[in-house]
């Protein structure tokens, strides 16, 4: 007997255990069930929402892998010390920072789902295989495992799982658990140390009397917030060797996501075009707004208002959050109108956020969020617009 | 005037096992088997009675609501059993067949010359009423109602389907007279739609009608399409609608005065040794139909198209309505890491290591696996792409769940029928049942705002 008919009939001796759930969401890993199709259409299209999330979890892996090797890169810049970039001295720094929170988000977030899936009867379904992978990667990676823990927990139970699970929730879960880190733990989210790994621990010797010289850690955008000039080449911020959360700085490797998602027709390509549009927009206004003369370099807003506005894309997580945050298909707007406005204001108020908050000067997570509570506006104003065409069919012909 | 119909959403299905265009006539035989079931929302008032001999046209039971309304014998025979279920609710009435075919006369007399009560009467006492269904709600019509016009599909784009050029031709008189009955029925028009493609259409030279010519994908076949485009139903508004196999037994019954609902159906799918057309009556046992046509066992037989038909086994019957059969492999197997690995033999809407769209001209041979387990609605736009119609598909499928009556009528749910659901249902991610929600949908309506 093989270990498909092993499996098989385990299932069925088990039928009618709680536990059960679990056991069908590692045996369905294994083996597609054999389930067949009764009433409705006989056959079916080849896709379920495994292989759906799972094309979303690779699209993410280069910015993983790229990311482990960022965290040693620019821990070694950080500190003064010469290494390349692919090396094993900075892969090494990575995979003991950047694994332990992979490790965490998905063993925690699944134990939730787990749970929930025993307590209410249902299969445990496969929307967090995305969080679990996106939330290492826009958390500062010295961040402490039990808050993330915290946080994890959190996001699933009241972020998704009081809503009903996946396909019931109204915000992203992903950047609910970044939100309740942000506002639970603003030292370890924001600021000028959390960004490297070692800069707060060096920040701390150093307090303690240690004769060490501090250690920067940055982003690009918290120096323009603090009205710095950008110390980074246009090509560093595109490639990605910058600091910032572990998967959010390469913009090259966000943008082959990008194009492999539209592709493969996962991801909306409506959502991304709009958004980027929308922060072009805005960013352009700001610059207008200096060219016109109505802020002058004294205004604590002039150093990101006159940032050229095509590089507020290369900066900070806003490609990251556009294409695999404001792309979540139960949280964005479901309709094909409706996905053009929702993207564009994410883009639009990302820009206007990340100017006019130098204290988080980071727009992305917040903007989507709030769209997130309006998708559902949107929708209902252009589901209306049918409706409105359908009854107006009707009265034309009863006159 | 003839209007075009072009739609590009949509998708075709294309399967192996294409009903050759090849007739073999069987002969009457065995039990036939009438389910009240087969007409939706027809509660059943039985008058036939055990051990009773019956001919073809008799009637077996009447619609409590409307006694009008009658339900004929496909056959002339004895009545076997009326097997009851729950509640003493009749599931079906059995027939064994008399070798030789007696038929009730109705008696003759052109449509032409006969009045539009006159034309209705007698469709409804000779049993060929149920052959008229009306939209909205997808039920058999109410004869109290008059539509605001008669539609009949001349092409069925369902994967497999049978060809009705081939299954219609030469049987122009009988389409000619029952066109001319329908049109009576009207203050309309009566539309009737063929393919583009079709060569020698047996509908291209009627009178009476208004001829549309269909460009597309499926569901450019389905009559709501066709509705959507020529004439939508508002509120208030009826259509009635017509099968064309079911003109000819209307024809006939006007040219003959006999009501015989033989039909020429469609033996198709991959799991038949061969593919091709055979006469019957309708409820005729599917194993007397396709005897040995069979190439396996482990096989889903389908009275109806592989997307809104019903399962049925060797002991079941043909539906009332069905004009073919279809038989693919049962995939009641698992499939190691078929969620992640590399697919080239199904079909899929992306494009995610699913390689369908590399030959859009491919046949594929599917099996009744779900692929996946049911889920809640989470991603989006991939119905869209696959409903013609002006209709929000989500939505509407999201309101019946949640039993808003006056968001699904607001949304459009006079204009649909579960059949239009059915592409959506195959490309569902989630694997919604979503025929099914929104068949249940318009039974809530029916019964709510009637």
């Amino acid at each position: 007997m093989g270990l498909k008919e092993k499996l098989h009939n385990f299932k069925e001796e088990n039928k009618d255990k709680k536990w059960l759930p679990v056991f069908s969401a590692f045996h369905t890993f294994l083996y597609m069930p054999n389930d067949t199709t009764h009433r409705g259409t006989h056959i079916k299209a080849a896709d379920d929402l495994k292989r759906t999330m799972n094309m979303v979890v690779l699209a993410l892996i280069p910015a993983l892998i790229f990311g482990m090797f960022n965290t040693g890169f620019q821990h070694y810049k950080a500190i003064g010390e010469a290494v390349d970039f692919l090396s094993w001295d900075s892969l090494s720094i990575g995979l003991i920072q950047v694994l332990p929170l992979v490790i965490v988000s998905y063993v925690v977030g699944l134990g939730v789902e787990f749970i929930f899936a025993i307590i209410k009867g249902h299969e445990v379904e496969e929307g967090y295989l995305v969080t679990g992978m996106l939330v290492p990667l826009i958390v500062p990676v010295d961040i402490p495992l039990w808050m993330l823990t915290v946080a994890v927990i959190f996001g699933v139970v009241i972020g998704k799982e009081v809503f009903g699970g996946t396909g019931m929730n109204i915000l992203n879960p992903a950047l609910t658990i970044r939100a309740f880190l942000f506002f639970s733990y603003p030292t370890w989210m924001s600021g000028d140390k959390v960004w490297v790994h070692g800069a707060v621990d060096r920040a701390n010797e150093i307090i303690e009397g240690s004769n060490l010289d501090a250690i920067s850690g940055e982003t690009i955008l918290g120096g323009l917030a603090q009205g710095n000039p950008v110390s980074h080449s246009i090509s560093d911020m595109f490639f990605g060797f910058i600091p910032g959360s572990v998967g959010e700085t390469s913009t090259f490797l966000i943008l082959l996501a990008a194009i492999f998602l539209i592709y493969t027709k996962i991801g909306s390509w409506r959502i991304m075009v709009s958004a980027v549009l929308g922060a072009l927009v805005m960013g352009l206004i700001f610059n207008g707004v200096i060219e016109a003369g109505i802020l002058t370099e004294g205004s604590k807003f002039y150093a990101l208002m006159s940032t050229e506005y095509w590089h507020h894309l290369l900066i900070g997580g806003l490609a990251f959050g556009i294409v695999f945050m404001a792309t979540d298909p139960v949280t964005a707007s479901q309709t094909n109108k409706g996905k053009w406005i929702y993207g564009f204001l994410i883009g639009f108020i990302s820009i206007m956020i990340r100017v006019f908050n130098p204290a988080y000067p980071e727009g992305v997570m917040l903007a989507i969020l709030l769209m997130n509570v309006f998708a559902p506006t949107i929708d209902h104003y252009v589901v209306q617009g049918n409706i409105k065409r359908r009854l107006k069919r009707n009265k034309v012909k009863k006159v | 005037m003839s209007k075009d119909i072009r739609i590009k959403k949509g998708l075709d299905i294309k399967l192996i096992g294409d009903a050759a265009q090849t007739t073999t006539e069987l002969l009457v035989s065995g039990i036939y088997v009438i389910k009240p079931d087969n007409f939706h929302g027809i509660i059943p008032k039985i008058v036939a009675k055990v051990g009773a001999e019956v001919k073809a046209g008799d009637t077996l039971f009447y619609d409590k609501s409307d006694s009008r309304i009658l339900f004929a014998s496909p056959v002339s025979g004895k009545i076997e059993e009326i097997v009851r279920g729950e509640r003493r609710k009749v599931l079906a009435i059995k027939i064994l067949a008399d070798s030789k075919q007696e038929h009730i006369n109705f008696g003759t007399q052109k449509a032409s010359e006969m009045s539009s009560e006159e034309v209705k009467a007698k469709l409804l006492s000779s049993g060929c009423w149920p052959f008229v269904k009306q939209r909205p709600y997808d039920v058999v019509a109410n004869p109290n109602q008059a539509p605001k016009a008669i539609f009949i599909s001349g092409y069925d784009s369902a994967p497999l389907a049978a060809d009705c050029d081939y299954v219609l031709n030469g049987k122009e008189d009988l389409l000619q007279e029952a066109l001319t009955a329908l049109a009576k029925l009207t203050k309309g028009k009566v539309h009737v739609s063929i393919s583009e493609s079709s060569k020698k259409s047996p509908f291209t030279n009627l009178k009476d009608v208004e001829i549309h010519k269909l460009f597309g994908p499926h569901p450019i076949g389905n009559v709501s399409t066709q509705i959507g485009q020529i004439d939508p139903i508002n509120k208030g508004e009826v259509v009635w609608v017509v099968n064309p196999q079911d003109l000819l037994v209307i024809g006939e019954l006007f040219l003959s005065g006999k009501f015989n609902i033989k039909r020429t159906i469609a033996l198709a799918g991959s799991q038949f040794a061969k593919p091709s057309y055979v006469t019957v009556y309708p409820g005729m046992t599917i194993k007397n139909i396709i005897s040995d046509n069979l190439n396996n066992d482990d096989t889903r037989i389908i009275s109806g198209n592989v997307l809104s038909g019903t399962q049925v086994s060797l002991e079941g019957n043909l539906g009332y309505y069905d004009n073919q059969i279809t038989a693919i492999p049962e995939g009641n197997d698992y499939e190691l890491f078929g969620w992640t690995k590399p697919v080239f033999n199904k079909i899929s809407p992306t494009r995610s290591l699913t390689f369908s769209w590399l030959n859009k001209k491919k046949k594929y041979d599917l099996n009744t696996n779900t692929n996946g387990e049911h889920r809640a609605f989470v991603v989006t736009g991939f119905y869209e792409k696959v409903f013609p119609l002006d209709i929000y598909p989500m939505q509407l499928l999201k309101s019946c769940m949640y039993q808003d009556l006056d968001e699904m009528e607001a949304l459009g749910m006079y204009e649909v029928a579960p059949e239009d659901f059915a592409l959506t249902e195959f490309v569902c991610i989630s694997k919604q049942p979503h025929q099914e929600i929104i068949r249940k949908g318009l039974d809530l309506m029916l019964k709510e705002i009637g």
